[in-house]
């Protein structure tokens, strides 16, 4: 029983690991305050599900998931391009909104509220992850090689035009880099990210509706990238662990429902409130927030 | 080398350039002076692209044709070999000194494919040539500190090495030795004359007078997005027009 709530716990932290890299290089690395985040995550597991209540094999879902989710990233930057700060914040949380809403309406594909129920567990090359164990083996794989390729990225000297364009984006377009595109990048790949971790959600819970990709969803998510520190990866991996498991202990106190979840979003909000106040780069971070 | 041909900018009823004509030519340092918000600042922006032009022209030379270059994106500009140097310091202030200099040299960067497989190794050469230009400025112990850590005057040294690193034909620079202490003053001009016998061509903003007249060929003066005077130095310090415009005598 313990040990299953343990592979529970750890699923989660891998899910929520490859959503937070992914938000860490949009926020952290580029510069770019995406609030809009979950709804990639959105399309990514909305994308999985409804290919596989089709049929269609796990590996292709899942690719299709990142590609889709990536797709609107790139869509996103460009009416986004010229934002910064408060107004990109603004802008993306608007478009969160905005596929909340088509979720939430669009009945015919997503049956709304009634959401979508029974999505297959994963099988890969003839191998089942039905149970939670082996499903936390393909999380770990998934997790692991996510953190490579975004640490890749990052230490790359493209990462370095990144965090270029995070520190002054004019000084970067004057020496010649067009961070136009060096943005499209940075969302279309931070949505990637996010858009798989949606389809391992999917898969995982085998049950999705819209009130798992609203705005209050992105806030243990932002929480992990600011409390890891801005531009750290190895903060990101330690502030995923402990926002995920802190508040876990509030179920053994037998608070009802109704109050553990709200208890959850305090503890995460009095977290930010003291890293704010008593250490503003984070665990880790390279970057002060501003 | 760089012809600017009746350039305008107004900021709603001030006239920040006002019909600005001027020619920079090769291998010479000129130097555009002018009193306070007399619309230097402006002008380099119209050039680099920052700012959109109200109207007029701007011709960069490349080889030996001219291309109108007004109105174009920042990155095309630099791309075309016009590399610029800012009043404010514009280092990326989270990276290491050796990480901006590398920005500016690194012109596959932006390649993400090629960053991701591992194609794009910072090689010898590079660092090689961002060693040679820390010695030239005395900071090569510096090459791993953070820029926010540096002092005003080492960030300038850094902003200034990082210019002249970008790819270029062309130098603009924006008050170069403003608020630097002497020692530094001297080293600075010492590099700009080096340029200069390199055969460079620099256009100069600058307010310290004894520092201008001593490092350009040819001074052109502002006043109020006008230019009023240009000549060779020692015609430009006995100009009634300029003493009375920007001297005030």
């Amino acid at each position: 029983m313990i040990s299953g709530y343990f592979i529970h716990l750890l699923i989660l932290i891998g899910i929520y690991f490859i959503l937070a890299i992914s938000l860490q290089l949009a926020v952290g690395f580029a510069g770019l305050l995406n609030l809009g985040h979950i709804a990639f995550f959105c399309i990514g597991a909305y994308t999985s599900a409804l290919l596989a209540l089709n049929n269609f094999p796990f590996w292709l879902c899942f690719l299709l998931a990142g590609i889709v989710a990536m797709l609107f990233g790139f869509l996103l930057s460009i009416p986004t391009s010229k934002l910064k700060g408060d107004y990109l914040a603004l802008a993306t949380m608007g478009f969160s909104f905005v596929i909340y809403a088509v979720a939430l309406n669009w009945t015919s594909l997503t049956r709304g509220p009634l959401g979508l129920p029974g999505i297959p567990k994963p099988t890969l090359f003839g191998i089942s992850f039905s149970d939670n164990f082996s499903f936390l083996i393909l999380i770990a794989i998934i997790a692991l090689i996510s953190y490579l390729i975004v640490k890749k990225i990052t230490t790359s000297p493209f990462g370095k035009v990144l965090e270029a364009v995070r520190d002054d984006e004019l000084a970067t377009k004057v020496l010649g880099k067009n961070t136009f595109k060096i943005k499209t990048y940075a969302l279309g790949i931070s949505a990637f990210f996010a858009g798989i971790a949606g389809s391992l959600y999917a898969h995982y819970i085998t049950f999705i509706d819209p009130s798992s990709f609203t705005l209050l969803q992105l806030i243990p998510v932002l929480c992990i990238v600011i409390i890891g520190g801005l531009a750290s990866l190895k903060g990101t991996i330690l502030a995923t662990i402990i926002l995920v498991l802190l508040p876990e202990p509030l179920r053994f106190i037998g608070f009802p429902s109704s109050i553990v979840g709200p208890a959850r979003q305090m503890i995460y909000a009095l977290i930010l409130l003291l890293i704010l106040l008593y250490k503003p780069k984070g665990f880790y971070g390279k970057v002060e927030l501003e | 080398m760089l012809k600017c041909v009746n350039l305008k900018k107004y900021f709603g009823g001030i006239k920040a350039v006002d019909g600005c004509s001027f020619e920079v030519k090769e291998n010479t340092i000129t130097a555009l002076i002018g009193p306070n918000g007399s619309g230097k600042t402006t002008i380099f922006n119209l050039i680099s692209g920052i700012l959109k032009t109200d109207s007029g022209k701007i011709y960069f030379k490349i080889n030996s044709d001219y291309l109108e270059i007004t109105n174009l994106a920042p990155e095309k500009i630099s791309n075309l070999g016009i590399s610029r140097l800012f009043q404010q310091s514009r280092l990326f202030s989270n990276l290491t000194v050796k990480e901006n200099l590398l920005l500016a040299l690194d012109n596959e960067d932006t390649k993400f494919w090629k960053n991701l497989l591992g194609f794009n190794k910072i090689n010898k050469e590079k660092e090689e040539k961002i060693k040679e230009m820390l010695n030239l400025v005395g900071m090569e112990k510096f090459e791993d500190k953070l820029v926010r850590e540096l002092s005003y005057g080492q960030k300038r040294l850094i902003e200034l090495v990082r210019t002249i690193l970008n790819p270029h034909k062309f130098l603009m620079l924006d008050e170069p030795v403003a608020g630097v202490n002497p020692k530094l003053r001297e080293k600075i001009e010492e590099i700009l004359l080096k340029l200069k016998n390199q055969g460079e061509t620099i256009l100069l903003i600058e307010h310290d007078m004894n520092f201008t007249l001593k490092v350009s060929d040819w001074v052109i003066v502002m006043e109020k997005g006008k230019v009023i005077a240009e000549g060779k130095p020692e015609e430009i310090k006995t100009n009634p027009k300029v003493l009375d415009a920007y001297l005030g005598e």
